[in-house]
């Protein structure tokens, strides 16, 4: 390092107190660490390992007791030879609070965002109106599994809200003999057909999970916004972003909520308490998100758009539909030689709605 | 107002298990439940300690916090109950009791957490139901406190060491045993100076 008598004065000197100012910071942060260390040129080294060890026996053993250390019991019930334990407590706060709290203002907000969107937008027509031509889009074993896990979804996730919010909710205005009656039904009904949802679930997931595998046009379907920030609608093969999003939530999610689930559901595999607060966090927290995701997607399917309902109610789409919002998708079938059929064999969809030439 | 609590000396119990059968006998608890249970840590070892631990009665009761439907109330007396008409086995005073309190008629065996009504610890003082009525002995066990009496467990206690009663009184009696615990008064001039009784 270059000295100098007058350092201010001479050229680069921004430079130079940059320097100097670095090196102060650096000395103190070594005068901090080092100085105090001096203390052990006294009493040489040893005595920093020494003072680990003291520690009041009987200190310990109450210590040991509050953070739930196992004893012996005579009584055989599940962790009865634990005393006392600190963790229900963090479970009631975290159920209690942030979980009942955020969980209640997610799914409010979600239902406004949906009747806003609905409010601004409207329905979505289809281009050019219904062609009179469909294409099968749901196989009958689709539609069957769709709708055995979307009405077991439905009874479980009011069952299941009714569980968290109920009290709030529900109990005021029912009084609670009618209420813990309704509960009652209501844990029944959960417990038993949870597993029968979590069948359809999984078949749903393999079932469907091939046309779900994420491909590049899935990221300028998210930038266009689903084709509502943009006035084209944006490419999508049989299934859209937005549903794969869907789909692999609920995969994820749903996953989780069946693994939870079991865990609640089978006391006798001899899990501790622990593990069951646990579990029943993120079975709340996983089960609010589906919920989140499925507002919106019945939304979509039902008031958003027309004909979008028809393919998973007749198992059939319009032509035109299928051009609009999966034009990827109907472009294969073209390759395929898939034949459009006549809109004939659908009573009650199409039928308020007059057949319109199709716009080739 | 009177707050009821358990205080449980850990210098005094002899894990006899005494206060778990004269429970387990007022109250006619059904077999697998116990609504009390002496826990013994570091057993075997010198210097061992046992505690008999049951409903606590807590002031701010997480099993009335967690409960879907807010089945739990406190009584007059601080005495933390439950209704069994209302309370569905849900096994959330479970998951939330510090002191594993909460039994139900079988929570290991069945599937599908079919669990019962939760039973508990009542401080001998019964339930919602008309007191001293059949009724409430088939669901909640003896109401000894309508009658003027104590929880069994403590008043069979041969060494004293579980004690139940109003907070205050119990404070008393377990402050004045550990200034006598080293034989006299560590009190160094008390008793000369406010008298015998401290």
């Amino acid at each position: 390092m270059k000295t100098s008598n007058n350092p201010a004065r001479d050229g680069d000197k921004g430079r130079r107190r940059g320097r100097i100012a670095l090196l102060a910071f650096l000395g103190t942060i070594f005068l901090v660490v080092a100085l105090p260390l001096t203390g052990y040129l006294v009493v040489g080294e040893t005595a920093a390992q020494a003072q680990q060890e003291a520690v009041n026996p009987l200190s310990e053993f109450w210590r040991g007791a509050r953070q739930a250390n196992e004893g012996y019991t005579a009584v055989t019930a599940p962790q009865a030879n634990i005393l006392i334990t600190d963790s229900g407590q963090n479970w009631r706060q975290v159920r209690n609070g942030p979980l009942a709290t955020y969980g209640a203002w997610l799914m409010i907000l979600a239902l406004v965002a949906l009747a806003a969107l609905f409010l601004l937008r409207g329905r979505v027509e289809i281009d050019n109106g219904p062609s009179g031509k469909t294409v099968e889009r749901w196989t009958l074993p689709d539609r069957i599994l769709h709708w055995y896990t979307a009405v077991l979804f439905i009874l479980l996730a009011i069952t299941g809200l009714s569980l968290l919010y109920g009290r709030a909710v529900l109990m005021p205005v029912m009084g609670p003999e009618a209420f813990a009656s309704y509960a009652q039904a209501a844990i029944y009904v959960h417990n038993y057909l949870g597993l029968f949802f979590a069948i359809g679930l999984v078949l749903m997931v393999l079932k469907w999970l091939r046309v779900n595998i994420p491909k590049g046009h899935d990221l300028s379907w998210f930038l266009s916004g689903g084709g509502m920030l943009k006035g084209k609608h944006p490419h999508a093969g049989f299934v859209n972003a937005g549903e794969k999003l869907l789909f692999w939530t609920l995969a994820v999610a749903g996953l989780a909520i069946l693994v939870t689930g079991v865990i609640l559901l089978f006391p006798q595999l001899g899990q501790s308490r622990d593990v069951m607060q646990i579990s029943q966090v993120v079975h709340a927290v996983a089960s609010i998100l589906v919920i989140t995701f499925i507002f919106g997607h019945i939304y979509l399917a039902t008031v958003a758009m027309k004909g979008s309902m028809a393919g998973m109610v007749g198992g059939r789409v319009d032509v035109n539909w299928a051009r609009q919002h999966h034009d990827l998708w109907l472009k294969e079938l073209e390759q395929h030689g898939v034949k459009p059929e006549t809109a004939s064999t659908k009573p009650e969809k199409e039928s308020q709605q007059e057949p319109r030439p199709a716009a080739s | 107002m009177a707050k009821m609590k358990f205080l449980c000396d850990a210098e005094r119990c002899i894990e006899c298990n005494g206060c778990v059968t004269a429970c387990k006998n007022v109250n006619e608890v059904p077999w697998g439940i116990n609504r009390r249970r002496v826990v013994t840590l570091n057993d075997g070892v010198p210097g061992e300690k046992s505690i008999s631990v049951a409903c606590m009665h807590c002031t701010d009761a997480p099993c009335a916090a967690v409960c879907p439907v807010d089945c739990f109330y406190t009584t007059a007396d601080g005495v933390v109950l439950h209704d069994k008409d209302l309370c569905i086995g849900c096994g959330y005073c479970f998951y939330a009791c510090p002191f594993g309190a909460p039994q139900y008629p079988s929570p290991q065996e069945r599937a599908f957490a079919v669990r019962g009504k939760m039973d508990k610890c009542t401080f001998c003082a019964g339930g919602p139901e008309e007191p001293g009525s059949q009724a409430e002995f088939e669901k909640y066990g003896a109401n000894r406190l309508a009658e003027g009496k104590l929880p069994a467990c403590a008043e069979m206690c041969a060494t004293k060491a579980l004690l139940a009663g109003d907070g205050d009184v119990l404070s008393d009696i377990y402050r004045k045993r550990i200034l006598r615990r080293a034989g006299r008064p560590e009190t160094w001039g008390w008793e000369k100076a406010y008298g015998a009784d401290v």
